[in-house]
């Protein structure tokens, strides 16, 4: 136990500051990544039953995307921050 | 921006031919899947993107002279180089998802979807790189990506809401 207390002492703390902030990110570029699948997956989706329709589907995709990418944007600005 | 992103483009049918309306059409045409086919229709992507670009250099002074008072002139460098990524990012999407778009349907989705993780590896990249330097202030950099991307979003979404809400009333530049 006194051995244990001695080596608390010299022990170094660890930075885990880097390793937290890529699993941050990493979390927070998960749930993005879903939400894009699946706003880009209907949209396809909606393009192939009705062509004609492909400007607006495309317009409201497009901006779905960048909107849903904010989150992914916050999350590594955050991770950067934090680190 | 155009009428075009609401405006109905022209089908796959036209270049794949209509299986139902000839009666003498073979099982080639019918095999065709929409997905294979080219996106017919103008490239909105692209000309969302040309508009957020020219609303984000319009602002860009007023955002650069803003961090500039708040964090000096490490703000100002910071908030330069945010803008420039965010402008840079939008213009990139647009290239890849208009590109993937005139080859095909399926494509399109394979390029959004990488072109995600391809922009993030990019803007990662970037910002790694510039991160120690003495001439910038990372709070300014992330605060500029995170304000302006929205920012700009939200204000083209004022244009687009409106024209695809009244196809053909969106606000148009009047002539001189």
């Amino acid at each position: 136990m006194e051995a244990l207390s001695i080596l608390a002492q010299v022990a170094e703390p660890a930075d885990f500051g880097p390793i937290g902030a890529g699993i941050g990110y990493g979390l927070a570029a998960i749930g993005p990544g879903i939400g894009i699948g699946y706003i880009v997956g209907k949209s396809v989706e909606a393009m192939a039953r009705q062509p004609e329709s492909a400007g607006m589907v495309r317009t409201t995709m497009f901006l779905g995307v960048a909107f849903t990418e904010a989150i992914a944007l916050i999350g590594f600005v955050v991770a950067m921050l934090v680190q | 921006m155009s009428d075009a992103m609401t405006e109905p483009t022209a089908t796959p049918d036209d270049a794949a031919g209509d299986p139902t309306d000839s009666p003498s059409s073979d099982s080639s045409t019918t095999d065709i899947s929409p997905t294979s086919l080219p996106v017919q229709g103008e490239p909105v992507e692209y000309m969302i993107s040309l508009d957020i670009a020219k609303r984000g250099l319009l602002i860009a002074p007023i955002i650069v002279a803003v961090c500039a008072l708040i964090w000096g002139s490490e703000g100002a460098a910071g908030a330069a180089v945010g803008i420039g990524l965010v402008i840079a990012n939008f213009l990139l999407s647009a290239a890849l998802v208009s590109g993937a778009a005139r080859i095909s349907l399926g494509l399109m989705m394979g390029a959004v979807l990488f072109g995600y993780a391809l922009r993030l590896g990019l803007i990662f990249l970037v910002i790694v790189l510039v991160r120690d330097e003495p001439w910038i202030s990372l709070p300014a950099l992330g605060a500029t990506i995170i304000a302006t991307h929205l920012g700009l979003l939200m204000w083209e979404l004022r244009y687009v809401a409106i024209n695809l809400a009244h196809p053909g009333l969106a606000p148009k530049q009047a002539k001189s």
